[in-house]
């Protein structure tokens, strides 16, 4: 099994084996719960349904009942699917957890980035600012130029302009495991990962 | 959260005396060359010390063979072996960068002499 949720803890300075001090992201992995295989026979691809964190039985609607029901499973708040080849053949009810990592692994963390907000070209798509004087009129953050006048005569799309920034989907792939607490769940991840303190993870262990 | 409260706290060093800007240090680091361990000592004087918790650092610097060296050693590191205070300076600021501006007589830290 090289695929769990987890859970953003925060983020922490750890002193490695050799002494080495570094900025780690705390994880909480697992246990999640298989709560559906999807085979090629059934639904035309692989994919398998985690289950993670329990909810309550109240908080649970009747198509959700339903569904936790035949996988015989109490309630999770969060599923997710994970599409990888194998996935089929693994068995519902069957647990991950954090017994998969060791240290030294190489990871694939997805979450979603915080929001920013309605934010500018320049910190939204990295362009640059226009002088701050030399005759710099009325305009010192603005996006500059959007486009050609005789043709197109109108804007491309896709036109990088300012807008909502943040909130989205974002993977950070080749992330190390620095080290494992089995007992408690967590792993401690080399540098950091999308999202806020409490964010859910998708993480995927890479080959090495 | 309570998670990495606790983490911090345990790799807080709490064997380390206290020290200031202006003192003067004899550092004993663990250095690992190949498969050896051996302890090599880094005297200087403290120029700065920033930070709080696990992320504390201090600056150390030393003239070696005449060219200024320093030192930005994490507080907690367990590379420290350990750190003797060898003398106390009295300084009037917490951090001491016209310090490396001075060269000869002038580079020198009055010393505070307690409990005699």
């Amino acid at each position: 099994m090289n695929v769990i949720l987890g859970k953003k803890l925060g983020m922490a300075s750890f002193f490695g084996p050799t002494g080495r001090e570094f900025p780690v992201t705390i994880v909480e992995t697992g246990p999640c719960v298989v709560v559906q295989v999807k085979t090629i026979e059934n639904d035309k691809y692989e994919a398998v349904q985690l289950g993670f964190i329990d909810k309550k039985e109240k908080r649970v609607n009747k198509p959700q009942k339903g569904h936790f029901e035949k996988a015989g499973i109490a309630p999770k708040r969060f599923l997710k699917e994970f599409r990888f080849e194998g996935a089929g053949e693994l068995e519902v009810g069957s647990e991950v957890n954090v017994s998969i990592f060791q240290e030294g692994d190489s990871l694939a963390v997805t979450g979603t980035s915080k929001g920013k907000g309605f934010q500018g070209t320049i910190k939204r798509w990295g362009m640059k600012r226009q002088g701050r004087t030399h005759g710099t009129h009325e305009s010192k953050r603005g996006p500059g130029s959007i486009g050609q006048c005789a043709w197109p005569s109108r804007v491309w799309k896709g036109k990088r302009m300012a807008g909502r920034m943040g909130n989205d989907k974002v993977t950070v792939k080749n992330l190390e495991v620095l080290k494992v607490i089995p007992d408690k769940n967590i792993i401690f991840v080399k540098g950091s990962v999308p999202g806020g303190k409490n964010g859910l993870l998708k993480i995927r262990k890479q080959e090495a | 959260m309570d998670f990495i409260n606790t983490l911090n706290l345990n790799q807080i060093r709490k064997d380390i005396p206290e020290f200031h800007s202006g003192d003067t240090l004899d550092v004993h680091m663990k250095i690992v060359e190949g498969n050896k361990e051996r302890v090599q000592i880094f005297t200087g004087t403290v120029i700065q010390v920033r930070g709080t918790g696990v992320g504390k650092t201090f600056t150390i610097r030393k003239i070696s063979n005449g060219i200024g060296v320093e030192r930005i050693i994490p507080l907690n590191s367990p590379q420290i072996d350990k750190i003797v205070r060898v003398k106390e300076g009295k300084v009037r600021r917490s951090r001491i960068f016209y310090f490396r501006q001075r060269r000869g007589k002038s580079a020198r830290i009055k010393e505070v002499r307690r409990g005699k």
